[in-house]
């Protein structure tokens, strides 16, 4: 575990109720698998007095009461807990792997990006195009294919109800890049599925958003109403640690999960699945082909 | 039962907020100003967690259908009963088809209005603050409209007689520029030194956008420590690693305008905070108003522990007051 070792973790108050806890200033794999085992642990220690345990992408939060547990001993506490953690390679991870169906190209999604071309960097192409092309990609349909050949980690859940971001788990120089808008969108289709940075989202609710946008997903992240399977438990259906394949699908199987989801019947096809952050790491491709087998042919 | 007859600017239901849910990108909501709330709640005798209604800049016109004590805290947006003034921090009583309305806002920006037994909502994950960015909690998840009818509930812990007050020296005043104390943190090593000298030496102006999810200022531009950046992180200088925002937690998008971010906030994101307002100035927040202006004063742990305590304190002495009657 080299690269951990390598991170320098930095301990922060925000204000006199949270810890702020930057495992790292780049987002890796190592740091989020980093992030999830503390968290699991804190969320484990079950300490009277934390309010709220949110792991985030290379970072952890922490919302406590003062008048509980003193802001020195909290800290103290975070500090042990990554003292104690050998490696990331005793850890076991148990999570799920998700099939999470995604129409690129449709024409909601399209019509709303057309509207901001004058917020954008390349008015002239479609946020597909241009992202394909800044990272290396002859056509969209390559970029698409690169998108959803490997699964991603759901590596933070937040700025509103239920958003997922997903980094996807190929090697550095695989990662797909691209830029936010120049100016943010201030309308973005429910259940759109964007790139920002390093990360995949699907926006839960109809909204602003910044992120370049290439499709959009029929089933729901987040529902009120709790209607469907994957609901009856939290209104969100994203947790963090999840493993979510993109899968791209055309206009007739959009519709037909949407009706799924209208009349009540749509669950999202998803397996358990176990791993250690130390064998990710050490074959990231052979755990894409493994998690993929495990999800579609198990 | 209460009648809305006009709704004012936005008045919503609000409690102590939906604490514990962060994790999954739900922020707490909740009364901007918790101490007004507070003692909103036990000067009708209410559990302290009873939902009231927070009325914001121009408060609303309601009436009351059946007699009943109410209270009204906060900042100064002078309440009338049937038309004629009546005393804030105070406990009042109302009775069947009395008219509340409110003057022009002369100081703070939030006024709560506790009713006897609180308001009764449904609860939706532990709390009856309103959430209106996915339309959660409160009153149908929004503000409320002309024409709704709101009940109440029966949160009752102790009766209070009318008349029972609050010793002016309990009572928060409002000026037009405000002190608000933060500890300096979070990601500020992204602050050049001579920027985080500016943050803290600028008197900042409160912009239009300032309202439950946060406060925008303009004044100086601040400058962010030169680097390459880091793998995930954006290409602005301002722009980190998608992290989690503790609520208070000021950002500077691009360096211009800092954001305070407030109760209805995102709960994470891509720009570098650099300090968190204490929870105890939050309440202060909640009263500053479009262009007043704003200076943030950097304090330590212990001074933002002490500050905790002295609120706390003060709440007893107030609970202690409307106890003895006086």
């Amino acid at each position: 575990m080299k690269e951990v070792t390598q991170m320098q973790t930095r301990y922060e108050y925000g204000g006199d109720e949270f810890i702020f806890v930057q495992l790292s200033e780049a987002m890796s794999l190592e740091a989020n698998f980093k992030g999830i085992a503390i968290t699991r642990k804190l969320k484990e220690a079950s300490l009277e007095g934390v309010h709220d345990i949110c792991p985030s992408n290379a970072s952890y939060m922490v919302r406590f009461d003062p008048d509980v547990i003193p802001p020195e001993e909290m800290m103290a506490r975070l500090q042990q807990i990554e003292l104690e953690m050998e490696g990331l390679d005793d850890i076991t991870i148990t999570s799920r792997l998700v099939d999470v169906p995604v129409y690129f190209n449709d024409p909601w999604t399209h019509e709303a990006l057309m509207r901001f071309r004058d917020r954008h960097q390349a008015p002239d192409s479609t946020d597909l195009e241009y992202s394909a092309k800044i990272n290396g990609y002859d056509s969209s349909e390559a970029f698409i294919e690169a998108i959803t050949s490997a699964p991603f980690l759901v590596s933070m859940i937040g700025f509103v109800p239920g958003l997922p971001w997903c980094f996807q788990m190929v090697p550095r120089e695989k990662q797909i890049e691209v830029p936010k808008y120049v100016r943010p969108r201030t309308f973005t289709p429910e259940r759109a599925f964007g790139f920002g940075g390093a990360f995949s989202v699907i926006y839960p609710v109809q909204g602003a958003g910044g992120y370049q946008l290439y499709g959009i997903a029929p089933a729901p992240i987040y529902q009120k109403d709790q209607t469907l399977f994957d609901f009856q438990e939290s209104i969100v259906f994203p947790k963090q640690g999840d493993i979510f394949r993109y899968r791209s699908i055309g206009e007739e199987e959009y519709q037909a999960i949407r009706e799924q989801v209208e009349d009540g019947s749509f669950v999202y096809h998803k397996k358990e699945i176990q791993f250690t952050p130390g064998e990710v790491l050490a074959d990231l491709e052979g755990f894409a082909e493994r998690a993929l087998r495990r999800l579609y042919h198990d | 039962m209460i009648k809305v007859l006009k709704p004012g600017l936005q008045t919503t239901v609000q409690d102590r907020g939906r604490i514990g849910y962060y994790e999954i990108g739900m922020p707490p909501s909740g009364a901007m100003d918790k101490y007004a709330y507070t003692v909103a709640n036990m000067l009708v005798g209410n559990a302290l967690d009873a939902a009231v209604l927070e009325i914001t800049y121009l408060g609303p016109v309601l009436e009351f259908g059946k007699r009943m004590k109410i209270s009204l805290t906060g900042g100064e947006i002078p309440p009338k009963i049937n038309g004629q003034p009546v005393p804030m921090w105070t406990t009042l009583e109302v009775r069947e088809g009395d008219q509340l309305s409110f003057d022009f806002v002369k100081g703070g920006a939030r006024v709560y209005l506790a009713v006897e037994g609180g308001i009764a909502v449904p609860l939706v994950m532990g709390s009856r603050s309103t959430y209106t960015l996915i339309g959660i909690g409160g009153f149908e998840g929004r503000a409320l409209a002309e024409g709704d009818v709101i009940h109440t509930a029966d949160m009752i812990r102790k009766p209070v007689a009318a008349g029972a007050s609050v010793d002016a020296s309990l009572i928060p005043t409002y000026g037009k520029t405000h002190e608000i104390r933060v500890v300096v943190g979070l990601c500020s090593y992204r602050l050049t030194e001579e920027s985080k000298e500016t943050f803290l030496a600028t008197e900042w102006t409160v912009t239009p956008e300032a309202n439950r999810t946060g406060y925008r200022h303009r004044g100086e531009r601040l400058q962010f420590v030169e680097r390459e950046q880091p793998f995930g992180a954006g290409s602005n200088p301002s722009n980190v690693t998608d992290l989690g925002y503790p609520i208070g937690s000021i950002q500077v998008p691009d360096g211009v305008e800092p954001i305070v971010l407030l109760h209805d906030a995102v709960t994470g994101g891509g720009y570098a905070t650099i300090a968190t307002v204490i929870s105890t100035d939050l309440d202060r927040m909640a009263q500053v108003k479009t262009n007043e202006k704003v200076r943030f004063v950097s304090v330590t742990m212990a001074e933002a522990l002490d500050a905790r305590k002295d609120v706390q304190t003060k709440l007893g002495r107030v609970a202690e007051m409307i106890e003895s009657g006086s």
